[in-house]
């Protein structure tokens, strides 16, 4: 076993370990610190398939400026009531179903070898630099899902300031 | 193998040498500050430990490792602890891609300022963390201002710096800096804060926002909120918040001017002239550390000297400046530094 496998088994433990805590801890704070560690595990996985780009937007976006949105809205929620709340509730059942359909597919497709190869192979040609070969992809193949989802996200931030906003004499 | 123990000698030495700067750099930096504070309030500053009260910064850290640790009854202590190491460690780990000569830099990453764009989006954790553990309104409430400061001026920080990207085609700090190279006309440098003044004006501002300093100091407001954040802390733990602190002004003073005045190039009529009368390899290794160091001092001197003459902004108008100006005006800038560059004008 190499030192790129170690490293893969390191932060793929690591990645669903901090994932299960996120998941089970009864205080939110520490699910989303969790999360954060979980982040940063991902982030490594994508160093080692070579997409450093990747690996540092995931860092910038989700760890750094999703999470402390997050920490924000839950340093404003009433903590003795959230210590409290039940982690299991009714849509346990729904959810468990959902994760045993991911659990077994994900195993049938690793018995079928599709996941199967030598280490770096997902890695992009070795012609381009990351971030052009991003960007390639983006304005080209994925142009129209691109503008989508930035559309979805603008329609998010309208419904944002409508909630907000507030009415004359209120 | 030797060139492997070579290999990791040599590495070891400059991440040392950075270190080394960075931390001897905020110990200076902390004596600049009262001596400055001191000459432009008319006050005294250290006077008495070591000549001209240099050696009081390093008294001040002997003491705060020396004094005792106190945890507050009802703090999460865990969280308590970690996190001033949060709030240090993404301010030392930014100077990893500096280029600070052209020898000098531990890793040349080809995504150089988008690793520092995210590691610097790290250390408000530790800030956000520290507010919400203390158990305490104070510090609760210096936490959340950070958090949603720092989040909207990371904004203008990441735009600004997408003109620079622009130009220079590239994301890697050694690209940015050598794509700087050369004069215009009448020995002009052709550094970036030329076609990018607003964006060199934006990063400017957001830069004092996101290092928690004066006049964006909201978060540790002490009129308001007894210290903010480290209302609760005391010891080596509230000293290495304060150390976080200056080590963040260095390295976003480095990665100002690496962006925009050029890095380690010097002004491209002064180079030659102090370079022709020094030996080659001094030239060579010695001289760009030497010019980069010094745009970095200047950097340093303005922090000390916004600091003690423009008094603090109240908290909306901070939010205002932040969403209604800067980040238009940083929209704004994208667009200059697109047409200029398409049109070939500079």
């Amino acid at each position: 076993m190499g030192l790129p496998e170690i490293f893969f088994y390191y932060f793929a433990i690591m990645a669903v370990v901090t994932a299960g805590f996120a998941v089970t801890r009864p205080n939110p704070v520490y699910s989303v610190l969790f999360l954060v560690a979980c982040f940063f595990h991902v982030a490594g996985l994508f160093v080692l398939l070579g997409a450093e780009f990747l690996a540092a937007l995931q860092i910038l976006v989700q760890a750094g400026a999703l999470m402390v949105l997050y920490l924000f809205v839950v340093f404003l929620f009433n903590l003795s009531e959230a210590k409290t709340a039940r982690i299991v509730h009714r849509q346990a059942g729904f959810a468990g179903i959902v994760s045993l359909i991911l659990v077994a597919l994900m195993v049938i497709f690793s018995v079928q070898g599709v996941f199967r190869g030598p280490f770096r192979e997902l890695v992009r040609p070795q012609t381009t630099d990351n971030v052009s070969y991003v960007a390639g992809a983006l304005f080209t193949d994925f142009l129209l899902p691109f503008e989508l989802a930035s559309l979805v996200l603008l329609v998010v931030l309208f419904g944002a300031i409508v909630l907000g906003k507030r009415e004359e004499g209120e | 193998m030797e060139n492997v123990l070579l290999y990791l000698l040599v590495f070891t030495l400059k991440v040392a040498a950075i270190i080394t700067l960075a931390l001897g750099g905020t110990t200076f930096m902390i004596w600049v500050e009262r001596k400055g504070a001191a000459r432009i309030q008319n006050r005294s500053g250290p006077l008495y430990v070591g000549p001209w009260g240099l050696f009081q910064p390093i008294a001040d850290g002997i003491k705060l490792f020396l004094k005792e640790d106190i945890f507050p009854t009802c703090a999460d202590k865990v969280l308590f602890f970690i996190a001033p190491l949060i709030c240090f460690a993404p301010s030392l780990m930014t100077f990893a891609v500096i280029p600070v000569g052209p020898h000098v830099q531990i890793a040349d990453i080809n995504i150089g300022i988008i690793y520092i764009l995210a590691i610097s989006s790290l250390g408000i954790f530790g800030i956000v963390m520290g507010g919400w553990s203390s158990n305490n309104k104070y510090s609760l409430l210096g936490g959340l201002r950070s958090a949603a400061q720092m989040i909207s001026y990371e904004i203008t920080l990441g735009l600004s710096v997408v003109g620079v990207v622009v130009f220079a085609g590239s994301l890697s700090l050694n690209d940015i800096v050598m794509a700087q190279a050369g004069s215009w006309f009448l020995g002009i440098p052709k550094w970036f804060v030329i076609p990018q003044i607003l964006g060199f004006a934006l990063f400017l501002v957001s830069m004092f926002a996101e290092t928690n300093r004066l006049p964006f100091d909201l978060p540790e407001a002490e009129h308001e909120l007894v210290g903010g954040y480290f209302t609760e802390y005391s010891s080596i733990q509230w000293g290495l918040f304060m150390m976080g602190e200056y080590v963040a002004m260095i390295s976003i003073s480095c990665v100002m001017v690496t962006l925009f005045l050029g890095g380690w190039l010097p002004l491209p009529w002064i180079g030659p002239l102090v370079e022709g009368l020094l030996p080659a390899g001094f030239v060579l290794y010695v001289m760009p550390v030497v010019w980069f160091l010094s745009k970095v001092a200047f950097f340093m001197f303005l922090f000390v000297w916004v600091r003690w003459t423009i008094p603090r902004l109240r908290y909306d108008q901070l939010m205002a400046l932040g969403w209604k100006v800067l980040i238009p005006l940083a929209l704004l800038n994208v667009i200059i530094a697109g047409v200029l560059k398409t049109f070939q004008i500079v």
